[in-house]
């Protein structure tokens, strides 16, 4: 029963707004205030909820996916209507592509305005009904605690996603009963999260029929935290697992059955575990083209299984063969009860041939020699220093990609990266939000000199906020992947791929700027005593550059548009996969 | 290709249809003809979709994609033998002379005059899109001045409702 409006308090919009965000679990928000979410700010200012004032709206977008990833809990960020708004797209889509679940509250001009081209106007409902999970435009008062509910709900169940909540400010500072406890009724979402038992059992069978099975492992398992439950399947079967960069930690990379990263940068045993299989088991991914290479030559023997939360990435890509839809927690328990007391076939020289590329063809490097640091030294070094309870974040490019290969990938909820979209730019604010969310943990941002041009300010925001994360930039002077395709399929003509960051800027000093410790390592004997004295910072955010060779290029590699058996270690140099062991 | 009716159960809100047609147009499904109305229901309105598609993949992933809208409550496919019917209203250019051969041919068609000049007459025509294109055909040689048509919209047959239509309910899990 709905209670009458007389039992209910009296409350500005912009008092429902934080009522309802405090009621929905809020903690943390990152945000800007501005002309049209005003009002929001006012009550805010008493709110038990901590706001982060950001330096731009996409950092506030993304520490939200930060905070997310890391708590398993929704990140919230705040802008005001019209440029705030738009600043916020780019973190949007990137978690809508990684389904990270966060809200994003903005600002709209008046109710009245709308439509007008008014002063900092725009449709940002319109704008981001391709990037989110939902949206919403509330132009009452009385519709803002719903909104905020579904929103939260809807962001952080099925398969997670952003919800943006546009709110008109006379919305905001006219006043309403507030009725928050309303049931809240949404006929059009009901995600199936209970796998049938029907096809778990057909998986099963399926299971019991392979030679060559693979777990084709995707971000899903790491959102719905299902890694215990891959822990106790692979136990019980004895499959090989793969890992994509979204679920990286997901299965402990020293495990003898992990056989690493698929796609175009995995390695050779992932690659071939997926290429040479006859049973794909494929949970919580979604067959990404960076994952599958040449979709018709993708896995060409194996029949499929694919269990999601999202019944639409089920045959989007590949047809399955048996489709599950829901939880990857679920199933995966309901899978091993279907198995526990099956006799499995023996898939020990399918093992011993993975294992044989995995040993043959380990993920390595070959050591600069223009007098630049090894990249992929330096990352290994942090990884191994910093140890496997850190948490890391990268930017987009080749040290995202040697981040996914070098890093202790032991636990799960420690590998923040932006896959999906490929944001440059996602590292510095991505792990303030994560500092934020776990601040016991150890963060560390591996970014590029590219990427963490595009949003260090928010630095200055981690110095002001006592968020003292540790930035190691990969600096290698230039747009390193690009320039990558440019070495390899442009005949080396780097049309703007120079960054010249080995004179500007000066990444110490601009870090000192932002009111962090700036330190810089150029030779590898430096490169320890840098890491450990970043370790020992704990008072201040930390930026330490390493000056890396230009012409490292992350291997293995499997070109666009062609098929994974297409897979190279190196340049002109592709495995040998000896079949006839098969 | 082959084509397909659509009966979309949507949420009576500002933006369902934007919300329908960007998703067509963002994954590039194919929209042949598109009507949208109320319902009998308050809060409810009735998207009938046409479309094109190459194969039965591509109208499973359209109406997953569909179902993911969180204002679509419900989606069927209508049977080829459902109900379905086109508007077309038509200018005609006639005159005195020839005015009553124009309407032996809204006669035959079992259309109507709904509004006459001096040297026109405007038909309306409903039906199923053979019937309407044959009426045109028809017309075409006196003049056609203009011409509008509705989106097709579309009822099963028998006495079951969308509501209760699960069986051929397209749902989004298997």
């Amino acid at each position: 029963m709905a209670k009458q409006p007389a039992d209910l308090p009296i409350m500005t919009g912009a008092q429902a707004l934080i009522a309802s965000l405090e009621r929905c679990g809020v903690e943390v928000a990152f945000g800007i205030p501005g002309g049209a979410i005003l009002p929001a700010y006012d009550p805010l200012f008493d709110s038990s909820i901590r706001h982060i004032l950001v330096r731009h709206e996409q950092g506030a977008g993304h520490a939200a996916e930060g905070y997310a990833i890391a708590t398993g809990r929704v990140g919230v960020c705040i802008a005001t209507s019209g440029p705030g708004a738009t600043n916020l797209v780019t973190a949007l889509a990137d978690a809508a592509l990684d389904s990270v679940p966060i809200v994003a509250i903005t600002g709209q001009v008046n109710s009245s305005f709308i439509g007008t081209d008014a002063f900092q106007e725009a449709d940002i409902r319109g704008i981001t009904m391709p990037i989110t999970k939902h949206n919403f435009l509330i132009k009452r008062t009385e519709d803002i605690p719903e909104a905020i509910k579904a929103a939260f709900y809807i962001a952080s169940t099925g398969r997670p996603g952003p919800v943006l909540v546009d709110i008109s400010k006379d919305a905001l500072a006219e006043s309403a009963p507030f009725d928050y406890d309303d049931e809240l009724i949404l006929p059009g979402y009901k995600p199936t999260t209970q796998p049938h038992n029907r096809q778990v059992k057909e998986a099963a069978k399926l299971i019991c029929k392979a030679k060559r099975p693979v777990l084709y492992i995707g971000g899903g398992v790491i959102k719905a935290r299902a890694w215990q439950e891959l822990a106790d399947l692979v136990d019980l079967v004895d499959i090989p697992v793969v890992t994509t960069l979204m679920a990286r930690g997901a299965f402990p990379d020293d495990h003898p059955l992990h056989m690493g990263m698929p796609g175009m940068h995995g390695s050779v045993s992932a690659v071939g575990a997926l290429q040479k299989s006859d049973l794909l088991i494929a949970v919580g991914t979604r067959f990404d083209d960076r994952v599958t290479g040449r979709l018709d030559s993708f896995a060409p023997e194996a029949k499929v299984i694919h269990a999601d939360i999202d019944p639409a990435e089920i045959g989007k890509n590949r047809v399955v063969d048996v489709p599950v839809v829901g939880d990857a927690k679920v199933f995966l328990s309901a899978l091993i009860e279907a198995l526990r007391h099956e006799k499995l076939p023996d898939y020990q020289s399918w093992v011993d041939y993975l294992q044989g590329l995995k040993e043959r063809y380990p993920v390595g490097w070959s050591e600069s020699t223009d007098g630049g640091l090894t990249p992929q030294y330096v990352i290994k070094r942090i990884g191994e220093i910093a140890g496997g309870d850190a948490i890391y974040v990268t930017g987009v490019g080749q040290h995202q990609m040697w981040a996914a290969h070098f890093l202790p990938f032991a636990k799960p909820g420690r590998w923040l990266t932006s896959g999906g979209a490929g944001t440059m730019g996602y590292c510095v604010p991505a792990a303030m939000g994560a500092k934020v969310g776990m601040p016991d943990r150890v963060v560390w941002g591996i970014d590029g000199d590219g990427s963490f041009q595009m949003t260090n300010q928010e630095l200055a925001t981690c110095a002001l906020n006592n968020i003292p994360i540790k930035i190691a930039i990969i600096n290698n002077n230039v747009l390193g992947m690009v320039r990558q395709w440019q070495t390899l399929f442009y005949e080396g003509r780097y049309s703007n791929t120079d960054l010249k960051s080995e004179s500007v800027p000066n990444f110490p000093l601009l870090a000192e700027a932002l009111g962090c410790v700036g330190l810089k390592a150029t030779s590898v004997e430096e490169v320890d005593e840098v890491i450990h004295k970043a370790m020992a910072i704990n008072d201040r955010p930390v930026v330490v550059e390493f000056t890396c060779s230009k012409d490292a290029m992350v291997w293995p590699m499997v070109a666009a548009g062609t098929s994974n058996d297409e897979i190279k270690i190196a340049r002109d140099m592709a495995p040998a996969w000896e079949e006839e062991e098969l | 290709m082959s084509t397909h009716t659509l009966s979309v159960l949507v949420s009576d809100q500002p933006g369902v249809l934007a919300r329908v047609a960007s998703l067509f147009s963002r994954r590039g499904f194919n929209i042949a003809s598109l009507a949208v109305g109320r319902t009998e229901k308050e809060g409810l309105s009735r998207i009938t979709l046409v479309t094109e598609v190459d194969d039965a993949n591509v109208l499973e992933q359209l109406v997953k994609q569909l179902n993911k809208l969180v204002e679509v409550y419900k989606i069927i496919e209508l049977e080829p033998n459902s109900v379905q019917r086109q508007l077309i209203l038509v200018k005609v250019r006639c005159t005195e002379r020839n005015r009553s051969a124009v309407l032996d041919v809204v006669e035959l068609f079992r259309a109507k005059g709904v509004d006459v000049s001096f040297d026109s007459v405007t038909i309306e025509a409903t039906g199923s899109e053979d019937k309407l294109e044959a009426l045109i055909t028809m017309l075409e040689p006196y003049g056609i001045i203009e011409l509008v048509k509705s989106g097709e919209v579309a009822l099963s047959r028998g006495n079951k409702s969308i509501n209760e239509k699960h069986r051929s309910a397209l749902q989004p899990g298997r």
